[in-house]
């Protein structure tokens, strides 16, 4: 490393590179960046002052891209405060440059800024948050060091989009949800149990996609072609992210199912001003629906007695579509915290466990619930769990509609992603499992009949390429093309004597890699931070027509008489974002300008 | 058999805490390593030898080092340590002996061996202790043997002996083993025990078993306040306490036995006796 290295600039010689969305597969590469973004080469003069890494027998990848995961907001500082259990025991000293911080499933937020760092991560999306609650969310973000972020914003069950879809009024729904997305500084759409949770008020919930919520009449059909049509109309980076109805019940799979039918044909328009890094692939999304944590909707039986994985049929539908993208949900056994914006789903769950448990109505626009957990492998339910949340990693062909998480922290922790990818690379690391759990983890579903294990470029899709192309972070992340950001893993696997049968060593090199780099800076170094830098907050300025838009903000200001909050109060204010991304979508002077029809 | 002798150099001012203070870490240590280990002062780490004379005694003492296997190492604390935390926090073996009182956590998460305070014990005493003897001469705290905050796993193991009394929330989240008090026990004694067992020679005032759905506990001086989750099922004379893993244990005299709690479900199955005044 030369004493005089300019910030931002490197090279990483000689590592096998994977990186899918250049369609380059393991091959011997060197890697130049200046100023935190990869270029082509870098001058003699450039490279005397550049750090040098010399990756030789190493693997090479993008930094991880968590599209779904739960690391900032109300709903996480809940389940922080419920469980002093969860951190006394797991606590990190502070360092020179690092915060002190503690939390196994709920870390705090500099730990877990750390932690996913440590691990080869730099980019991570939040992926529920209120409106109500954008302000916390963004002050938990800000606070949040080194990586770069956003938060989807829950709209499914939201008073306004489901007072405009029952009037069939997209075009005021669109004007809504844009103005919300820049009142908020929202990155996308999550729909969570629509019109299920809006029932959860009375203590009721939604079963079937056509049936009609109390006081608005509007079905989840309804919400989720409304939400899709919204997302498209106003061209989102990222599609309509859905947690489909019935989550958590035993034979689930066939609502899960239909509801990603009901975007179909509508068609991905990504309609967002930016400047795009070179890749050889297609970097933007083809899918209209993001299904979260498909583990979650993924069940067969119809009852828990009876229960059995519905991954297979779930499986059989994606293979066959490309509008579909899921992530998986895993669930990689330990403490779990769970907390969704689903709150009947989570009471059901307290129901069948008695744990400790906490909801909230957040007023006009949704809910959630918190539970603490620990899923057992001598739980035969809890065992099928872990067996689908490899099923639909495995069972669904293209890695391209697939992305590996464990919804953190509901399925499993982030620090426990290492584990998933070694059963998803490792055959033996799956029958070993299986031997220690209770026998429903194979009988009840079809893993013990796959054989499949995905090779280092596969992960690498599942764990950078797609996450990133998904929600539209492709055109700087994921990937390693001209003009990306300078975000790289390095880890110590050397493709050409990879042995997945060593399963302990996979694990632990998956843990650490031996570099995480940020924005060509080296920010971990086998596990321990090195650096802190400060993360980038992404989030989309969405225009419609002017009148339109005042035609909404009219409504909008009708209702506000049922809110606890002042109108002039509501907005998140530019100061709660820390390195600020706005990206304009669906501007009026470029684009044609969305008006009503 | 190696005997450390740790006399206390004075008053203490901010609680030192010291889970170092274990036979099990003690061991193989000559007296100049013991005087360096590190124990936290408020925001300082401190050496030992900054709150105690150390004193190695016995065989081992010609070879420099102060026994060769925890079992057979011995702390011995001469002086007033109420305000030293954490002594013999997860001991596996050996034994540890207090002349005066001890502070908070004494024997936390402690596996094995033996504690005796021949004076009073703090708080969280015994606290998710797994197994092993807890002797406490005098008082205590709350929270003897119970599970730590958030969490409603408690002691799983081994035997807590009080001679004198308790305070609240004894035995919380008992999951096993056996909580003797020889005297009184104020509320919450035996909070959502699960198994385990607790004999309260004395009385108790209220919440006796709140949420309690296994095990047995049993008040031979009236409780003040019995909780409203408990039915009564029997009235039994010198009744008999089977457990596989305590063995069995016979009580005096003329006892009410109630189950419960039913706040908790539908069917609890904690038993509660308490003796007939």
């Amino acid at each position: 490393m030369a004493a005089t290295a300019t910030a931002g600039t490197m090279i990483i010689k000689n590592g096998h590179v994977f990186d899918p969305l250049n369609g380059i597969n393991g091959d011997v590469k060197d890697i130049f960046i200046r100023d935190g973004k990869v270029v082509s080469s870098l001058t003699a003069a450039q490279q005397r002052d550049a750090i040098v890494i010399d990756a030789s027998g190493k693997t090479v990848m993008p930094g991880g891209v968590d599209s779904h995961s739960h690391v900032a907001g109300a709903k996480v500082n809940a389940g922080r405060s419920m469980r002093p259990e969860d951190h006394y025991k797991s606590v990190r000293a502070k360092t020179a440059i690092t915060h002190s911080g503690s939390g196994y499933t709920v870390p705090s937020v500099y730990k877990q800024g750390y932690d996913y760092a440590a691990m080869g991560y730099t980019t991570v999306f939040e992926a529920a948050m209120p409106p109500l609650e954008a302000r916390h969310t963004h002050e938990e973000m800000r606070s949040t060091p080194i990586l770069d972020m956003g938060a989807y914003m829950v709209m499914g069950n939201n008073w306004f989009v489901m007072r405009y879809l029952k009037e069939g009024d997209i075009e005021k729904a669109a004007a809504y949800v844009a103005w919300m997305m820049r009142t908020h500084k929202a990155y996308g759409i999550k729909c969570v149990n629509p019109a299920g949770v809006e029932n959860w008020g009375w203590a009721k919930n939604i079963h079937g996609l056509d049936e009609p919520n109390i006081h608005f009449e509007v079905t989840p059909r309804e919400i989720i072609r409304g939400l899709a049509e919204v997302n498209e109309m106003l061209g989102l980076p990222m599609s309509l992210h859905l947690h489909a109805n019935n989550l958590g019940h035993p034979g689930n799979w066939q609502i899960a199912r239909d509801s990603l039918m009901i975007p179909a044909g509508i068609g991905a328009k990504n309609k967002s001003d930016l400047l795009w890094a070179e890749t050889k692939e297609n970097a933007r999304r083809r899918q209209t629906v993001y299904l979260a944590h498909a583990q979650f909707s993924a069940y067969g039986g119809s009852s828990w007695r009876d229960f059995t994985s519905g991954a297979a049929d779930l499986a059989k539908y994606i293979n066959q579509v490309d509008d579909v993208v899921i992530d998986s949900g895993s669930v990689p056994f330990g403490p779990a915290t769970t907390m969704t914006g689903d709150g009947p789903a989570q009471h059901d769950l307290y129901m069948l466990t008695g744990q400790k448990w906490s909801n909230t109505d957040v007023e006009l626009e949704c809910g959630s619930g918190v539970l603490s957990l620990v899923y057992m492998k001598s739980s035969p339910v809890h065992a099928v769990q872990w067996a689908i949340g490899l099923e639909v990693l495995l069972l669904i062909d293209d890695p391209w509609k697939t992305i590996m998480t464990t919804d953190h922290p509901n399925g499993g922790i982030f620090t426990q992603y290492p584990q998933v990818l070694t059963w998803l690379m490792s055959r033996k690391a799956r029958d070993d499992t299986a031997k220690e759990c209770h026998k429903w983890a194979y009988d009840k579903s079809t893993l013990g009949g796959v054989d499949r294990q995905l090779s280092l470029y596969e992960i690498a899709i599942i764990t950078r390429a797609n996450p990133a192309r998904t929600i539209g972070m492709a055109y700087r992340k994921g990937h390693l093309g001209i003009g990306a950001d300078g975000d790289v893993t390095i880890y110590d696997i050397d493709p050409s004597s990879l042995d997945t049968n060593d399963t302990k060593a996979l694990t632990a090199k998956l843990s650490r890699p031996d570099y995480t780099i940020k924005d060509g800076q080296i920010i971990a170094r086998n596990g321990e931070i090195v650096s802190v830098t400060e993360g980038r907050r992404f989030y989309c300025r969405p225009f419609v027509d002017e009148d339109l838009e005042k035609d909404m903000l009219a409504d909008v200001k009708d209702w506000f008489k049922y809110y606890t909050v002042g109108f002039a109060n509501y907005p998140v204010p530019d100061k709660y974002l820390k390195n600020p991304v706005a990206i304009s979508v669906n501007r009026p002077l470029e684009a044609e300008a969305l008006v009503r029809r | 058999m190696v005997d450390i002798l740790l006399t206390t150099k004075g008053k203490i001012g901010i609680m030192v805490e010291a889970e170092v203070i274990r036979p099990d870490v003690f061991a193989a240590k000559n007296k100049e390593e013991i005087e360096r280990l590190i124990v936290w002062q408020g925001a300082s780490k401190l050496p030992l030898s900054d709150f105690f004379d150390v004193e190695v005694r016995g065989a081992a003492q010609t070879s420099a080092s102060s026994g060769d296997s925890s079992q057979e190492t011995q702390i011995i604390i001469e002086g007033d340590v109420s305000r030293v935390k954490r002594i013999g926090q997860e001991m596996k073996a050996g034994s540890i002996e207090i002349s005066g009182s001890a502070g908070m956590h004494l024997g936390a998460e402690m596996a094995g061996g033996s504690i005796f305070v021949k004076g009073d014990a703090g708080s969280w005493s015994g606290r998710e202790m797994k197994g092993g003897l807890l002797h406490i001469g005098g008082n205590c705290g709350d929270h003897v043997g119970c599970a730590y905050r958030g969490s409603w796993r408690g002691m799983t193991g081994g035997q807590i002996t009080i001679d004198g009394n308790a305070r609240s929330q004894l035995g919380g989240g008992l999951v096993g083993g056996q909580i003797m008090v020889a005297g009184d026990v104020e509320n919450f004694c035996g909070i959502r025990q699960s198994g385990g067992r607790i004999i309260v020679r004395g009385s108790a005032i209220r919440a006796v078993g709140a949420e309690m759905n296994g095990g047995v506990i049993a008040v031979c001086k009236g409780i003040k306040q019995c909780s409203p989750g408990f039915v009564e099922v029997a009235r039994e004379e010198n009744p008999k306490l089977a457990d596989p893993k305590l063995g069995e244990m016979q009580l005096e005299g003329r006892f009410i036995k109630y189950t419960g709690d039913y706040a908790l479900g539908k069917n609890p199955k904690g038993t509660l006796y308490e003796r007939e005044v």
